[in-house]
């Protein structure tokens, strides 16, 4: 019967050819994915894995049984309630100085005609694929007693005596905002690239004043680039450990140097992964957090 | 951008100064250790009192120097090997994938670029030294590739978004073999951002302390991590020697990195 019938025997073959064609397409789906497992095997093996380490490590006690003992002692301990002030107060201060610098200055880099933007970002971008160590070391030679900075602070007669500068929550900040800045001005370039102009020369046109324009309409469009940029400073900041270690020269305590130092001379493995879980337990809030603050900044430009 | 605006000629001279000062607080720091490598002092001081080779020499004739830059070479080139053909199929791979599954993917992928190293570091010496492995080459190519994958990742999907796969599916259907079509269509138009993404994946193993200061030991200690040690300990200038040496590579890298990977950076 549906022989006879055109119509039934065409719709019978190309259903046919719909079903090849969509098996075709999931197999081919299935070998893109399969392009993408050696590297997901990578991130397994080196970050799954040990993360999911370290919460077990961090829940069992000495005799494998679990228990919160690592935890409890991280709560109970004065010294760990000031790892993590002294490591959210560094974090902070990298972000605010990031932010009082950053944004003028993407600004002023936005508002350069293309050649000249280039320039500037390049010089932005280059001290930003040089050694953590090696800009730790400079700065190390820069603020030393000695160094440069205090000896021009006396030479303009500034200061008698050689300041402090080194070893210090003050060196450790600048060493990290001089880290982290290009990683924050990167995302609001971005954000203040997409920004119509249109508007501000409507404002422009409508009799607004510079500074008026500035921060009712162009702030606003840039804010989510803004927030992202702090976000992302901030989440980087709270798991240095390089910078602080040099610069802070054992004056600074962060979580992360607590983690190496009751791995190295205490081999207490429980309480360093507990650290740990906590320090990743704070990234995903905060990652989880700026996504949230993303969305509803946008939403909010929409309406 | 505020061109409907009148600008005060002052305002406009201070915010270039501004400017070129924050230029100078971001580029000058480092550049500060070359004149120090060639410091005939037996410490740090700036300006140097007067310039030689002789921390160069030194630096040549340590064993333990030599030892971690062979070591840093070894593994930065082992990790620039196995990174990036892993990283180029994954973000060839990803840009197939539907939607959802695609930014899955690239999340997991780029992970390691934004947990703490420190957590990578402990976390992969906990695995290792449960296998034996610590202190082995493998095992600390295996951080520095998980560490390099997420810039391959990034640069590669940007190049790659801007090709047009129909081309290789246009090849394929003219009889081209699938390696046919990946050595002479799609590799070709990418080589830039993969010579980018390498020299990226090698200065990120060159430069990588935390992760060789735990996984790293004995002839495979790398010169960051020797680096480091020596920071906490004695500061000579050899630091400045290893660190021009350092700066070197990197502004090389960047250099040539502008030039090949300009387009997929800008993507």
């Amino acid at each position: 019967m549906s022989a006879l019938n055109p119509t039934v025997a065409h719709s019978a073959a190309q259903a046919d050819n719909d079903g090849r064609l969509a098996w075709d397409a999931r197999l081919e789906r299935l070998v893109s994915f399969a392009f993408t497992l050696p590297c997901l095997a990578v991130v397994a093996l080196c970050v799954l894995v040990p993360c999911a380490w370290l919460f077990f490590l961090s829940a069992f006690g000495t005799d494998g049984n679990p228990s919160f003992e690592n935890y409890q002692r991280i709560l109970d301990g004065a010294s760990y309630a000031r790892i993590f002030v002294t490591t959210f107060q560094v974090a902070l201060a990298t972000v605010a100085a990031c932010v009082l610098i950053g944004v003028p200055f993407a600004t002023f880099i936005n508002g350069l005609p293309p050649r000249r933007s280039v320039i500037f970002l390049a010089a932005v971008l280059l001290p930003f694929w040089t050694s953590l160590l090696v800009r730790a070391y400079a700065w190390l030679v820069l603020l030393q007693r000695t160094g440069i900075v205090n000896s021009m602070l006396m030479g303009l007669g500034i200061t008698k005596a050689p300041l402090e500068l080194a070893f210090n929550h003050f060196a450790t900040v600048l060493g990290m905002t001089h880290i982290m800045l290009p990683i924050f001005i990167l995302p609001v370039l971005g954000a203040m690239r997409n920004i119509d102009r249109a508007l501000i020369r409507a404002a422009a046109s409508m009799g607004a004043s510079r500074s008026y324009t500035y921060r009712r309409i162009f702030l606003p469009l840039a804010a989510p680039g803004i927030a992202a940029g702090a976000i992302l400073v901030f989440v980087m900041s709270l798991g240095f450990y390089v910078t602080p270690a040099i610069l802070g020269g054992g004056n600074v305590n962060v979580i992360s140097m607590r983690i190496a130092r009751s791995l190295s001379n205490y081999s207490n493995w429980g309480a360093a992964s507990a650290l740990g879980v906590l320090l990743l337990v704070f990234t995903a809030l905060l990652f989880a957090l700026s996504y949230g603050v993303q969305r509803v900044l946008l939403s909010r430009q929409r309406s | 951008m505020f061109d409907g605006f009148e600008e005060t000629p002052l305002v406009e001279r201070l915010k270039w100064l501004l400017a070129i000062l924050l230029v100078v607080f971001l580029a000058a720091p480092s550049f500060i250790v070359v004149p120090m490598s060639f410091s005939s002092s037996d410490f740090l001081a700036f300006p140097p009192p007067s310039l030689s080779l002789r921390w160069y020499r030194y630096f040549l004739e340590s064993i333990t120097w030599t030892q971690a830059a062979r070591a840093s070479l070894t593994a930065g080139t082992l990790t620039t090997l196995v990174s990036v053909p892993i990283g180029i199929f994954a973000a060839y791979g990803a840009m197939q994938l539907s939607q959802r599954w695609r930014l899955l993917v690239s999340g997991l992928i780029v992970l390691p670029a934004v947990i703490p190293s420190i957590l990578i570091a402990i976390g992969l010496f906990f695995v290792l030294a449960r296998i034996g492995m610590v202190g082995t080459m493998t095992g600390l190519v295996l951080g520095h590739v998980a560490l390099a994958i997420p810039v391959v990742f990034v640069v590669m999907s940007a190049a790659f978004s801007q090709f047009d796969f129909s081309q290789e599916r246009a090849a394929r259907s003219l009889g081209a073999r699938w390696h046919q079509a990946w050595l002479r269509v799609v590799l070709p138009q990418v080589g830039g951002p993969i010579v980018a993404s390498g020299l990226l994946a090698f200065v990120t193993s060159l430069d990588e302390v935390v992760v060789a200061m735990f996984v790293s030991g004995g002839n495979n200690a790398t010169l960051p991590k020797v680096m480091f040690t020596a920071l906490r300990d004695k500061i000579d200038p050899t630091i400045a020697v290893v660190s021009t040496v350092l700066l070197v590579v990197a502004t090389v890298a960047v250099i040539v990195i502008l030039r090949k990977g300009a387009a997929a950076l800008r993507a």
